[in-house]
């Protein structure tokens, strides 16, 4: 960062800050126990290719909210419309270029992805901006009134939904390259997971580097823990609110685009149907950390992915279970952000 | 006195259903350091909340440098020239402590002389620079609070209650780096309970009790009278030494 003029100001030998690195074990030390269990190495190689996978999504569709949920405080139960917005914005890039879905050529299949996302993350940028208008910023403040004011709000959009592109569930292609899996020996991973495991890294890599690296990151930090204060030192943290709900949003809708692709079937409720396992994912990092969201989803769908193997009956609590056992050992969660 | 930086005039402030300013007139004249005491309970913090906006006054004006700023937004009265430095001290504890600094500096980097300056009056974040500012001790935090609050040339400075809580070897740190700022020609309008504290940097001196004032005037005044002290705030400097 080159804020700070006076960098030979500080002393050249300084302590240094701790790390928690035990949280980013946990993901390791998972998956070595569920090797035994599960037996056969590629099997356990195949489900935990598609258990990172899967993390990935969720990901994408928790670290909107977390941050919105850090800064604001606003328990958004709307964000999940977001997801379906995204995913149902798709099809206006597919309208007008189904034939690039069919074209076997990768480039023209990612440049098509790429639009997608582009295209799903202004939609819902922009109903962002004026949901937080309209539904959430009457109701600052109050937890109680922003559940009911933002279901209320997700139910009308879903709704809007309905009589914009219908009730039916809309089946979309997967672009031609991105069918199929890569197979190594034994080991399968499907060719669209990888590119979910890109943009998952990608977008991680790039809020760490903002939230890390930037004057707007700090500020978004520092808010998280102290809006008061940064009002104090003459920033409009309204507008910094805005700005963070309108692209927890956007976030939502690229999340929206990536399990649309996944599922390859689009309904209105389909947002919906993800957010407890986004509000277990946001609440084992701990609210407002986008590390802990990170490691969160990876943790909850490796998880998943490992008993729905080795004990299915128990795939339905798995992530409960998950949830019980990291808010035991943290009860703020994995990276606990000070104000909470 | 010199001409005022900022002037309360019959300031009521309400916190939901309470009345706590009960038409606070005081003026802090420019270049000087003003001491706002007073009992727990008295209405020193609900003051500077309500001068910075974070509580609105009900009636009444304040006007900063000529300019009314009663009804301003925090940000906006920030942005005016006022720095504020909470009781709580409002340190963003997962920030490092340069973080905190860096974040201070609206308007860019922060100058190389003014930070060394800044270093001078308080050594002790040099060593922690680069660490997370929740791991500084009470001192420390203050420190940094006081130093973030003068990253860059404010107009006026609201302090409250910088000594609170701190071991006596702080305090007289405290005290030597305001005398620092003093001399910086920095405005100041300090809160404090510690009188030996005040004693030792006051220009003027407020007195307030249950959200009014009830004494204005010189410091030098205040300390001289032992009698004005007993009635004013229950105890003399003697009994702060």
């Amino acid at each position: 960062m080159s804020d700070m003029a006076a960098e030979s100001s500080a002393p050249t030998e300084l302590p240094r800050a701790k790390t928690d690195w035990l949280p980013l074990f946990l993901v390791p030390a998972l998956a070595l126990l569920a090797l035994p269990f599960v037996g056969s190495p590629s099997t356990w190689v195949t489900l935990t290719l598609a258990g990172l996978a899967m993390g990935m999504m969720i990901f994408l569709m928790a670290s909107g909210l977390t941050l919105v949920f850090g800064l604001m405080d606003i328990i958004n139960f709307g964000h999940g419309v977001f997801i379906s917005l995204g995913a149902y914005a798709t099809l206006i890039v597919l309208g007008p270029l189904a034939g690039w879905a069919q074209a076997d050529s990768i480039g023209l299949n990612l440049a098509l992805l790429g639009l997608c996302i582009l295209c799903a993350m202004a939609v819902t940028g922009v109903v962002g901006a004026v949901f937080e208008r309209v539904i959430v910023r009457p109701v600052y403040g109050s937890h109680l009134k922003q559940i009911l004011v933002t279901m209320g709000g997700l139910i009308v959009t879903e709704q809007a939904i309905h009589a914009i592109w219908g009730a039916s569930p809309i089946p979309i292609p997967l672009p031609q390259s991105l069918r199929g899996a890569f197979v190594f020996g034994d080991v399968v991973m499907e060719r669209y997971r990888v590119v979910a495991v890109v943009i998952g890294l990608a977008v991680f890599l790039g809020m760490q580097l903002l939230l890390n690296r930037t004057r707007l990151g700090l500020l978004i930090r520092a808010g998280v823990e102290n809006p008061e204060m940064v009002e104090a030192l003459g920033y409009r943290i309204r507008r910094l609110f805005v700005s963070v709900f309108i692209a927890g949003s956007a976030l939502a809708g690229l999340g929206g685009v990536m399990w649309a692709f996944y599922r390859q079937t689009l309904t209105a409720g389909m947002g919906m149907e993800v957010m407890v396992l986004v509000f277990i994912v946001i609440i084992i990092g701990g609210l407002g950390s986008v590390g802990g969201c990170f490691v969160g989803s990876i943790l909850v769908a490796l998880v998943a992915n490992y008993v729905g193997f080795i004990e299915p009956k128990l795939a339905l609590i798995s992530n409960i279970l998950v949830m019980a056992l990291v808010l035991i050992w943290r009860p703020q969660g994995l990276f606990p952000v000070a104000r909470r | 006195m010199a001409e005022p930086l900022l002037q309360l005039s019959g300031v009521h402030t309400h916190i939901g259903p309470y009345h706590i300013l009960h038409g606070v007139d005081f003026a802090v004249p420019a270049g000087e350091l003003t001491m706002l005491l007073g009992r727990n309970g008295a209405g020193k913090t609900t003051t500077l909340r309500t001068i910075m906006g974070l509580w609105q006054a009900s009636s009444g004006s304040i006007r900063f440098d000529g300019r009314d700023i009663t009804a301003s937004s925090t940000p906006d009265i920030a942005r005016s020239g006022i720095a504020y430095v909470p009781e709580a001290m409002g340190i963003f504890t997962d920030l490092t402590v340069r973080e905190n600094i860096v974040l201070a500096a609206r308007s860019g980097p922060v100058d190389r002389n003014r930070l060394d300056w800044i270093l001078g009056l308080f050594p002790a974040l040099k060593r922690f620079w680069n660490l997370p500012a929740g791991n500084l001790s009470g001192g420390q935090k203050q420190m940094l609070a006081i130093a973030r609050a003068i990253a860059e040339p404010r107009r006026l400075l609201l302090i409250d209650e910088p000594t609170k809580g701190l071991a006596p070897v702080m305090v007289r740190s405290m005290i030597e780096a305001f005398k620092a700022l003093k001399a910086a020609g920095e405005t100041i309008l300090l809160v404090e309970q510690n009188f030996y504290a005040a004693s030792a940097l006051g220009d003027n001196v407020v007195v307030m009790d249950d959200g009014r004032i009830v004494h204005a005037g010189a410091m030098r005044e205040l300390v001289e009278d032992n009698a004005m002290q007993q009635r004013l705030l229950g105890l003399s400097l003697d009994a702060h030494q």
